[in-house]
Formats: C-alpha cells, structure tokens, sequence
C-alpha cells in the first residue's frame, strides 16, 4: 500500500510545488487521503504535516475520509435545481438507503453536493469517479444504482450513445455533448492547426506579435476585460529568469461552460495560442489550470499535446524558429471556484491552498514560482491565433469598438436551446433571447455573468453585451416566470460563495453569510424594512475585500434588490420596524425536554 | 539612495521614501492608519482589510501598496471609518470574545480598536459558533474562540529549518489555524513566547502562565491604539 504513495511521490520527483498532483493521484486511487499518508507526504517532500493538510483540506474533491468506491457528485447549482435536481437527489437517496454526505455501510456509494460542474445545458448532472452522466431522471438514477450494486464497470454504464463531436473519441467517450449553437471565428471548423507557427510567428519578431494583438484591442474573455496585448508586453519587458504562460481553464463560474466545448473541440487551437503567447512573451513553458470537473478530457487532451510534440509544434526549435522551446503540461484542479482568479490559480498550480495573492506585484511581474507570468482565458488564447493568421485589422471587424472580436455565451436555463453561441460583441439581451428560444413573456430575470454578475429583468432585456455596458465572462442564465428569484436563484447563488470563499479576508468570510440569514430571515417571513437597507449597507463592505469573488459576493443580492425590490418588499412585515426573528419557544425547546418542563412564554 | 516621493494622506502633504507601504509612510509623517494583521518588518498579507484606504478613489489595503509618487490617499473619512468600524465588529461576532475573563484583555489590538471605534452593540447579530481549545501543544494552548485568522502566527513562527508550525486548515467559514502535531520538542520556548506576543487576540497563550501583567498596567488600559503614531492621548 505505502509502496504506491511513494511511487506516487516519485513520479512528480518529490518535489512540493507539484504537491496538488500527488493529492490528486492518491485520492483518485484510494478514494481518499488518510493521515498516515498526509505525514508520508510531508516526509518525503520534507515539508510540515500541517502544510499538506492546508493544501488538502481545501480543495472540495479532496477527502481525509472514504468517499465511496463509486463517489457520485451531483451539481446543486440553481440551474440544476431549476431542471429537477430535488427528484434525482431523492431517487439516490431511496435507492441507497443513506443521505447525501454519507457511504453507504458497505463502502459502495458515496452521495455528495458539488458545485456547478460545466453541464448547465444538459442538467441534472453528476460526476461519478470523474465521469460526467448529464440528463438525469429518477429512472435512469434508479439503472445507475442497480449497475453500480450489479458490480459493473462504470464505462459500461452508459446506456446512451456518446455525445456529439470530439466526445465520441476514444479517449473522451462521454455522453457529454456540445450544444455548439452559433459558430464564428473560435469555433469555426475552418483552422489548420500549426498554421500560425508554422507559415507566420517564423516571419515575424515577438514585438511585432504583441503590436499585432495590440492591434486586434482584444480585451481578456474571462471577465476583467484587461488588454491583452498589453498584458503580453509588462510580461515581456519584466525581468525573470524564467517566464510562463496560464491558460485559465478553471471555468468555475456558475452557469459557464464555453471553455468544456473549447477544450472538447478546439484543444489545438488554444494549444496554438499558448505558443504564440510563449512566443510574444519569451516564456519557455505553459500551463493549463483546468478544474477538476474536466478531468475526463485528460487522456485526450495529453495525447493531443504529445502529438504537438511530435509534430514539432511544441518542444525544441518550434516551427524552425532556432532557439524556441517551449512546451505545454496541465495541471488539474480540485474544486475550489477561486482558483479562476490568476493569483489563486497559481498558489494552487505551486501546490498551494487556493487563496489569492496581494497586488500588486501582478502576476506579469512576480507570478508562477515568482516569474513573470501571463494567464490569459482559453478564449482570448483561441482567439490570439486568429488574430494572427487574419491581422489586427481583421479582427477588429467583429464587435464594437470597445469590445472587438465575437464571445462565447453559455446559455442555460428556461430557453428552448441551451448551449454554446459564439456571437460578436453588441448583442442586446433581447437579441439573444429571440436566438435561444426564450419566449419573451416566459422571462422573468436573466443572470447575467453568472453569480458575480447581475440578475437583469425586463426593463434592462434592449441593455448591449459588451464591456462598456453589460460585461460577461460569458455566462447567461434565463429565468422564466414560474421561478421564485429568491429562493431559487439568489439564496442558492449565496451559498455557492460562502461555500467557495478561502475565507482568508474577514470580509469575505463574514459578511456573505451574515446577508444570507438576513436573506432568510426576509424569507421567513420576520423581515422589515431595516433588514432590506441592512444588506444594502452591508454589501459594501464586501468591496474592499482582496479578490473578485469577495468584492461580488453580495451580487445576487443586491443586484436582485437593485431590479427585483418588490419581491423583498412583499415579504417584510409593513407593521412592524423591528423583528428580532428570535424564537423563544424554539431556543428553549431542548432544554425544556431535558428538564421535563412545560414553559410559560408570554 | 534613497528616493523621496510626495504623496497626500486627506489632503495633508506627506513625504516618503518610494516602495514603503503606504501604512508605514502614513505612520513616518504621524498618520495612524489601523491594522490587525499586520506586523513591521513581515510580508505583509492583507487578510483582515481594517488598513483599507482609498488610493486614488479605489479601496486598497494600505499594509500591502507601496507608495508612489503623487498618490491621493483619503483615510480619515466617514465611508472608510464606517467600514473599519464594521470590521472589528464581524470579528467579534465571529468568534467569542469574551474580554472580562480573557487573558489578553487591555494587550488586544481587537478590544482596543473596538474602542478606539466606540464600538458599543455590534451591527451584526452573534454567530456564537461552537469552537474548540486546543491544548494538545506542551507549550501553548490555542483557543479557537478568540482567533481572528489574521495569519501572523502563520507568517512569523518558523522552526530553526526553517519549517511550518502554523498553517491554515479548510476554508470560508470552517477556516482555523492548525498548529502542527509532529512539531513535538522542536516546539521551542522561545517559539511559544513569540506566537503568544504575535498573536493579536487571546487565541495563543502560554501554558500554566497566566496574567503576569496585571489589569492596569497593560498596554492599552490608559492610551488607546495607534495613539504612540499620533503622539497624543485620545
């Protein structure tokens, strides 16, 4: 037993920075990570006992207990809830005998929560030893569990035919699909992978490919919406032994899932821009951060990287150009959403607990292992090679003037067709609306740009998806009338931050959950007034915490006080201007029955 | 060779030499800016936020931002006080503090900024969380109660090689200190004596070592915090 921890520890040279992939090996192979081999890690990587369970103990898919020979994670983000969640839980439930959190006695099945695992466009959805089971009803969960109890293998499991596309592959084989709904210049099937190294980056110097992407004013796609030619030149010009290029995979935001079809469908393509920003930049390697919930694309995805080896598209002298080497290897993650912001996810890929970095320095100037390090998007690297092969110029045809070149929506929710849309920047809300399927008067609210974004309704549906007005990493969410905002959306959109906050900022750690019982106290039906300006009020202080989820924690909230206030102010009391929401009879009750006590309360 | 910048802190001229945190210049020209997680002379972290300063209009924390030349700091002002006060406010209801029957009381940067902010009932309603003593350690005990996950431990107490003794453990809400089991004798007294003083609250104390400075004579009992920046008594 110990022999294939060591080996385990071997493999990655025994060496701490790589510390997330030995967690991840172990606790794929023994289905968790018991103290004794916590202290066997420490030894060998002669590091503290506590500095391995720092890593450890926060990444979501890494357990100190057994999770069950089959662990079945199931998404409970709204929009799985919003297609039936609630039944497909029950079903487990009953057809296990335990509840979710629990192995069952005999050590088969482990039913856990998971957050939003990249398949809103075809929940509810599940993750069962990696592999992702997508539609699932109260029959098919009922097959699952009698298969698993049968004692088959989970790739005979499938009882549907493998997804659409790349996903049939023999090294995918999921029943995942695509939903690619709209193509444009990152999803178009017109690309000759190598082409740019090949027939361009060997004519042109590094300065001229940043002065390129300058041209194009692409701006990042993963939400910030910072310059990225200008990003590719602080890290050229920084001083650094070393440098690398990030490409953010970690596509952690609830309600996206563009980067799932970008690496199902387009690997070679990002591979490409990764070594023309290696290229720009003067890095010699790359790193893919995907999260966790992709690692069924891993077999695929490292096959696709050793053929770009062989091919000279990666390694030694790439494209003839003598003197660039650069190569590209992927680190996985292992649940935790604030590793998609650049700091995090590069303390994770070091080997470390998640929790993001003070700037400045910024990662151009002191990133991965202190080096000058660019993370970019998967879609702002995709779109880097068209850039290149058709000219700045080319590129700026696209979009708007402050937003040029097309993005990927993930659209999800109450539409008639959910998926994937590559459209250009400067779409109204109602213009993709109409493109989903959604019937106007079926829509209450739109998320826009996931949790950290806004709930938008009707009024705000003419507004422009562009960085000037409505600013997205991609991520729309339609809900229809039938819908209860609060409960459905906002309260379960503010459990996924307190659950996914590093809790390192006393902000962060605090303020969202102390909003979220005043949320629920209004939900009770013990609000007042006070209680609707209160979350007001405290949703600022959230804004001077560290990173990008703390300052947007309270988001669902006040962006759903801002457009929805009505719905808050139904449920407070009109009579009342204070209500401590504390209940008497229900504080005394344990005490009460263990003194045999009958209390007179009034 | 020492470069020497101009910045304002409230509209009041400042000088400093460039790259110090904007914490430390604001306290070389006699401007107190509040902190908790910061100590002198360590990385600093940025994890309780009360040093929050406007620069240039944006909240930053001014423990980690280097001064530059020309920086428009605003620090004393109603919106920022509002959200310091806030801040000692969420740890107190955080955790339990209990300040009569603490050891730290009157040594607590947490109890003298609450009064520093004339903080009476905290905005917030308590947490009371269920929180554990940690007394497994021959030297020190850790109580959970009282910490404020400021870090300091964390960053400061290192073994001889150089080692781990503190870290952190989960995250969000669950997130505590976990002070390492394997450490045994490499735990020195003077490593205990240190995490104890580092310590902004009463959640690191040396065993069987109880108030040996009595109440009265502790170091915020009759100036209030911040007041040795400001060279005056509040």
């Amino acid at each position: 037993m110990a022999t294939s921890v060591q080996n385990i520890i071997e493999k990655y040279n025994k060496d701490k920075t790589r510390l997330m992939d030995i967690l991840i090996d172990v606790q794929s192979e023994r289905g968790y990570i018991p103290k004794a081999t916590i202290t066997q890690i420490a030894n060998a990587l002669d590091i503290s006992h506590v500095d391995v369970e720092q890593t450890m103990s926060f990444y979501h898919f890494f357990s100190d207990k057994p999770t069950g020979k089959f662990a079945v994670y199931l998404n409970d983000s709204a929009v799985a809830n919003m297609m039936g969640r609630q039944k497909v839980k029950e079903t487990f439930e009953n057809e296990t005998g335990i509840k979710f959190g629990e192995v069952t006695p005999d050590g088969l099945i482990g039913l856990f929560d998971t957050a939003c695992i990249g398949m809103n466009d075809q929940e509810p959805a599940a993750l069962i030893n990696g592999q992702v089971f997508t539609n699932l009803t109260p029959f098919r969960v009922k097959e699952i569990v009698r298969d698993i109890k049968a004692g088959r293998p989970l790739d005979d499991m499938f009882t549907a035919a493998y997804g659409d596309g790349e996903n049939r592959n023999e090294l995918i084989k999921s029943v995942v699909v695509n939903n690619i709904r709209k193509k444009g210049p990152i999803l178009s099937e017109d690309y000759t992978p190598g082409i740019v190294i090949w027939k361009k980056l060997p004519q042109m110097s590094p300065e001229q490919v940043i002065e390129e992407i300058k041209k194009s004013n692409i701006r990042g796609r993963g939400g910030a919406g910072f310059p990225t030619g200008l990003k590719w030149e602080f890290c050229r010009k920084a001083k650094g032994e070393k440098k690398y290029i990030f490409c953010n995979a970690d596509e952690g935001e609830p309600g996206t899932f563009k980067d799932r079809v970008i690496l199902t469908e387009r690997p070679k393509l990002l591979f490409e821009g990764m070594v023309i920003a290696g290229y720009a930049v003067g890095a010699q390697e790359g790193i893919v951060y995907v999260r966790h919930e992709y690692k069924y694309l891993q077999k695929y995805l490292e096959n696709l990287l050793q053929g770009a080896r062989d091919r000279n598209l990666l390694g030694k002298d790439i494209g003839g150009i003598k003197g660039f080497d650069f190569d590209i290897r992927i680190q996985f993650g292992a649940g935790a959403y604030v590793c998609g912001e650049e700091s995090a996810l590069i303390e994770s890929a070091e080997g470390k607990r998640g929790e993001p970095r003070d700037r400045p320095p910024f990662p151009v100037e002191k990133g991965y292992l202190d080096m000058p390090t660019v993370v970019n998007n998967v879609e702002t690297l995709c779109a880097a090679v068209k850039v290149l092969l058709n000219g700045g110029e080319w590129y700026r045809n696209f979009g708007t003037k402050d937003s040029t070149g097309t993005k990927l929506l993930s659209v999800s929710g109450d539409c008639k067709y959910p998926g994937v849309y590559e459209v250009e920047w400067g779409f109204t809300v109602n213009d993709i609306l109409e493109m989903v399927g959604a019937d106007e008067k079926q829509v209450q609210a739109v998320q826009v740009g996931g949790p950290s974004g806004s709930i938008i309704s009707s009024a705000e549906f003419k507004r422009t998806v562009c960085f000037a007005d409505l600013a997205t990493g991609g991520s729309l969410i339609i809900i229809g009338q039938q819908r209860d905002i609060l409960t459905d959306i906002v309260l379960n959109f503010t459990e996924f931050f307190i659950e996914e906050s590093c809790g390192s900022c006393s902000t962060c750690r605090n303020i969202t959950y102390l909003m979220k019982n005043k949320l629920e106290k209004i939900l009770d039906a013990r609000g007042v007034k006070k209680d609707i300006d209160d979350l007001v009020a405290w949703g600022k202080i959230l804004k001077v915490s560290r990173c990008g989820l703390g300052q947007t924690a309270g988001n669902p909230i006040l962006t759903s006080i801002k457009n929805f206030r009505h719905l808050y102010e139904e449920k407070i009391q009109k009579d009342k201007d204070f209500d401590s929401a504390f209940d008497m009879a229900s504080a005394v009750k344990e005490s009460c029955i263990a003194a045999g006590r009958i209390p007179t309360l009034n | 060779m020492s470069t020497l910048v101009k910045f304002k802190i409230d509209g009041v001229e400042c000088m400093a030499e460039t790259g110090t945190y904007i914490v430390e210049a604001a306290r070389e020209n006699g401007i107190y800016i509040p902190t908790l997680c910061n100590i002198r002379g360590v990385k600093p972290r940025g994890s309780c936020r009360i040093c929050t300063v406007l620069v240039n209009g944006r909240p930053m924390t001014s423990c980690t931002t280097p001064i530059t030349d020309g920086m428009e700091i605003e620090n004393n002002i109603p919106e920022i006080n509002d959200i310091r006060k806030a801040i000692v406010e969420v740890l107190f209801v955080e955790g339990n503090h209990f300040c009569p029957s603490c050891e730290k009381s009157g040594n607590c940067e947490l109890q003298a900024l609450g009064y520093r902010f004339k903080m009476m009932v905290p905005r917030f309603p308590y947490n009371f969380p269920v929180r554990e003593i940690d007394a497994s350690n021959p030297k020190i005990i850790k109580d959970h109660n009282r910490c404020i996950l400021c870090k300091r431990c964390i960053r400061t107490i290192k073994t001889d090689e150089g080692k781990t003794v503190f870290a952190f453990k989960k995250r969000g809400l669950h997130l505590e200190i976990n002070v390492d089991p394997e450490m045994g004798d490499k735990f020195t007294d003077d490593m205990a004596v240190n995490a104890a003083e580092i310590c902004p609250v009463g959640a690191i104390l040396l065993r069987e070592k109880g108030y040996q400075i009595p109440i009265g004579k502790r170091k915020y009992d009759h100036v209030a915090i911040g007041s040795d920046v400001e060279k005056i008594k509040i």
